[in-house]
């Protein structure tokens, strides 16, 4: 542990009932640093955060801030000591109905020091010298509901900034943040490092720790796995103490497609966007990558009947297809893995097992009496099959972690045959492990069927996909088969540059 | 969307507790609700007299028959994530409607009957069409429904009740009468080991609990419903007709209250434009306090049927210890408010 460290943290634990979700923690935060703590989903960085931002409180164990003993008892105590988080969850931390300047100043509105009626110039006078200390180039007078994501977040974290904090927790900020955003957020964070601000930075995304980090914490299984802090920081070596296992990108061994399953010829998906044609064979898993916005939702729509093609014909297994809603595709065989699992994907009262059988509940049941034995040893095998860490398939979704959550979404549909599975964006939100047994059992069962994947991240792609598509402006511009992929090029065309064909 | 993940994530954390008190609690809020009705029991059955009879428990299901019939129903609009407050005035204009059958039109009992559950089926499928297809939020929809219908069955009788021998607006005299079969859905009384024991309307409740009970828990259509109720977009996903499931469960719950409709007829005897004011509030109350029964923390069949026992054991045992019976409505809302701080405070941190 750090000596001159302003943060430390001897011995913490944790448990919840019988869960010991945190095992005798330490680790020091020094000033003017970024410490990233890594963790796969379930390792107990959450609950790390909580007990540090005054959420829960530890069984065991010191926390020491600059010397004195910090033991917050809510998170507005927390807050007073010093400490601030941002959440993951932007809009925990603004109030969309207000402007942007009194977001800035809420905490002062709110505080039992502020006075009764406040004056508009005052507000508006403390935001912009809040605003003008961080860099923050937005409009004071916009609603916030009217700012994008990134600027959302950039507001919440001048807010945390304005109690002048000795340590900033963030917790995966760049979650829902482009590129371009996201390095706007880094040069923010750099001048909070700048200002001697102990910096404790949460994320997956090896991007922004190899942005940012001037020492990486991994934590597994509820203890620090591995501190790195010797220059150059060994990032492999961090990802390996967090998984417990080697690291390597496991080289694809690329299929080809067998007969075809699926076709689509001119498919038109957006006024003024050109056509494209499209054909999927059996036992080939394809990705289409691109940036955020481009039209792969919207194609994954399409191809599910929550939308029709504005034109262009579509053929499945011989015969034309084209739903009129996510029933008639189901029935013919065509499943999507939606994205956002908590929006679309998973029904949060329902059990393991109600979750899996939830489209083909037609198929389970007997005279409209559903067949529970059925159902449950549906499940099982989906459980077994993926590695579901649950007690049983009767456990409630909501006792289940992120990446098991999401297995769940993947084995429902896995747990029928089908001519088309379509994942959209099936890793968002899981730990590099859960992400790989998805991945695996997605290759292994890949033979009787077309697999279409929807990916942002291009790693994700060269990892799963067979055949790498480049989406851009609502249409295909690229082809890489995975093995021979011309890296330049391809993101040449994820940048929307498209060249001329050299495969 | 990725923030809305994440807060899902944040539940994943079970409560602070250790872990002998949290079973201990999990017991509590399992069956804390039914073993305080069986204490109630117990407790009005040592301090009055004839409480602990057959007569005294056919008299509090029979009390209760009307308004736990509302209740399952509005149970169904409740567990897919809807809502139903034109309950009680589709069953009076049930009520309204059957007199008007038998009395002024001089028709039978299966004509009165199948007019009354018409009424039902169709204003439930208006609610329906009207919240799933002009997007009217279901509280405020079934609002305007409710009024609409309070005012309309007072219409064809120009605002006076219906009985054999009423002036007619047009000033004839009405001839009909209400026939012995109808009648004897709110009179007639079956054998059970005591002569003249049970009551239809007893009866027809507990059917229609066990079926609607069974429906919701076992039947693929009310697994869809649940699921509708709790993720409509994941439902849809799935390749659900959410509309439909919604419109279904208005169409159930008009029904249901058209047979609370068809019995408070059959007893009354008369169409009475006073009656059945308190229908709603009670039904509803039941349908909620349900939400506690097994900690649950949703709707459900069973706990509807509870919650409507429940109301009726208590104010059966009050009255029988001399309470006044103005204080009714207080000690349900008592109890209700009671329930609902059970439900979203104990169960909801902890089993979900």
């Amino acid at each position: 542990m750090a000596e001159d460290a302003v943060f430390r943290i001897a011995g913490v634990t944790k448990s919840f009932g019988p869960n010991q979700v945190l095992g005798g923690i330490g680790l020091g935060l020094r000033a003017g640093e970024v410490t990233v703590l890594m963790g796969a989903n379930g390792a107990g960085k959450s609950t790390l955060v909580k007990i540090m931002s005054g959420v829960y409180r530890a069984d065991r164990g010191v926390m020491m801030l600059a010397d004195a003993p910090f033991a917050p008892a809510t998170p507005a105590e927390a807050m007073r000591a010093g400490v601030v988080t941002v959440h993951q969850n932007i809009n925990d931390g603004v109030v969309g109905a207000l402007d942007v300047a009194t977001n800035l100043t809420l905490d002062r509105l709110s505080g039992s020091a502020a006075p009764l009626f406040f004056s508009r110039r005052r507000v508006r006078r403390e935001a912009r010298a809040i605003a003008e200390r961080m860099g923050l180039a937005i409009d004071l007078s916009a609603s916030i509901s009217d700012l994008t994501l990134a600027d959302r977040q950039m507001v919440a974290i001048a807010r945390a900034m304005s109690h002048e904090p000795r340590v900033m927790i963030l917790d995966e900020p760049t979650a829902s943040l482009s590129n371009n955003e996201a390095e706007r957020l880094f040069a923010l964070i750099d001048r909070l490092r700048e200002r001697g601000v102990a910096i404790l930075y949460i994320s997956h995304r090896m991007s922004d720790i190899r942005r940012l980090a001037d020492r990486i914490v991994s934590l597994r299984d509820g203890a620090i796995a591995g501190t790195f802090d010797a220059k150059p920081l060994d990032y492999e070596g961090a990802v390996n103490a967090m998984l417990g296992q080697a690291v390597d990108r496991r080289a694809i061994e690329a299929r080809t497609g067998t007969r075809p399953v699926f076709a689509a010829e001119d498919i038109l998906l957006t006024e003024g966007a050109r056509p494209f044609s499209l054909t999927l064979g059996a036992g080939e898993v394809v990705a289409i990558t691109g940036l955020v916005g481009v039209g792969k939702t919207a194609l994954a729509e399409t191809l599910f009947g929550l939308r029709a093609p504005l034109a262009g014909r579509m053929e499945l297994a011989g015969r034309p297809y084209a739903p009129s809603n996510p029933g008639s595709a189901i029935e013919r065989g065509v499943f999507l893995v939606a994205k956002d699992r908590a929006t679309s994907g998973i029904v949060p009262d329902f059990n393991i097992y109600e979750n899996m059988s939830l489209p083909f509940l037609d198929r389970l049941s007997r005279l409209g009496v559903a067949r529970r034995g059925h159902e449950r040893r549906l499940a099982r095998d989906q459980v077994r099959d993926l590695g579901i860490v649950c007690r049983s398939e009767r456990d409630d979704l909501a006792t289940l972690s992120g990446g098991n959550q999401q297995k769940v979404t993947v084995g429902r549909w896995l747990s029928q045959p089908c001519h088309l599975l379509l994942l959209d964006e099936p890793f968002q939100g899981v730990d590099i492990a859960a992400r790989r047994d998805i991945a695996a059992k997605l290759r292994a069962s890949a033979d009787s069927r077309a697999t279409l994947l929807f990916l942002t991240e291009l790693d994700e792609a060269m990892e799963t996909a067979d055949r790498i598509l480049v989406m851009s402006e609502h249409t295909i511009i690229g082809e890489h088969r995975n093995g021979v992929i011309d890296i330049d090029q391809l993101l040449a065309e994820v940048a929307g540059r498209e060249q001329a064909r050299a495969h | 969307m990725d923030a809305r993940t994440e807060h899902k994530e944040d539940r994943e954390t079970p409560p602070d507790l250790p872990r002998e008190r949290s079973s201990a609690r999990d017991l509590a809020i399992r069956y804390g609700f039914l073993a305080l009705l069986l204490g109630l029991i117990i407790f009005f059955s040592a301090f009055t007299r004839g409480f602990a009879s057959p007569q005294a428990a056919v008299f509090i299901l029979q009390s209760v028959s009307i308004t736990g019939i509302l209740a399952l129903g509005v149970t169904a609009t409740l567990v897919v994530g809807g809502f139903d407050l034109s309950i009680g005035s589709i069953a009076t204009s049930a009520m309204m409607a059957a007199a008007y059958v038998m009395v002024v039109w001089e028709q039978g009992a299966l004509v009165a009957v199948l007019a009354c559950l018409a009424i039902g089926a169709i204003v439930g499928l208006v609610n329906g069409l009207i919240i799933c297809y002009m997007r009217v939020p279901d509280l405020l929809a079934t609002l305007g429904m409710m009024f609409l219908l309070i005012g309309l069955q007072r219409i064809p009788t120009e605002g006076r009740s219906i009985a054999t021998g009423m002036t007619l607006p047009d000033g004839s005299t009405a001839e009909g009468t209400f026939s012995p079969a109808f009648l004897a859905l709110g009179r007639h009384r079956f054998d059970l080991v005591i002569e003249n024991l049970v009551p239809a309307s007893v009866v027809v409740l507990i059917v229609l609990a066990i079926l609607i009970w069974f429906f919701l828990e076992y039947t693929r259509f009310g697994r869809m419903m649940y699921a509708v109720g709790s993720n409509a977009r994941a439902a849809e996903y799935a390749g659900a007709p959410v509309k439909a499931y919604k419109i279904w469960a208005y169409v159930i719950s008009g029904v249901f209250a058209s047979i609370g409709g068809i019995l408070l007829a059959a007893r009354l005897g008369r169409g009475d434009i006073a009656s059945g004011t308190n229908l709603l509030l009670d039904s509803v109350a039941a349908a909620l306090i349900g939400f506690a029964v097994l900690g649950a923390a949703k709707p459900n069949a069973f706990g509807t049927a509870i919650g409507a026992l429940f109301v009726g054991v208590l104010l059966q045992g009050l009255t029988m210890m001399n309470v006044p019976y103005y204080t009714q409505d207080f000690i349900k809302g008592a109890v209700l408010v009671i329930a609902l701080i059970f439900t979203f405070a104990l169960l909801g941190r902890s089993t979900r």
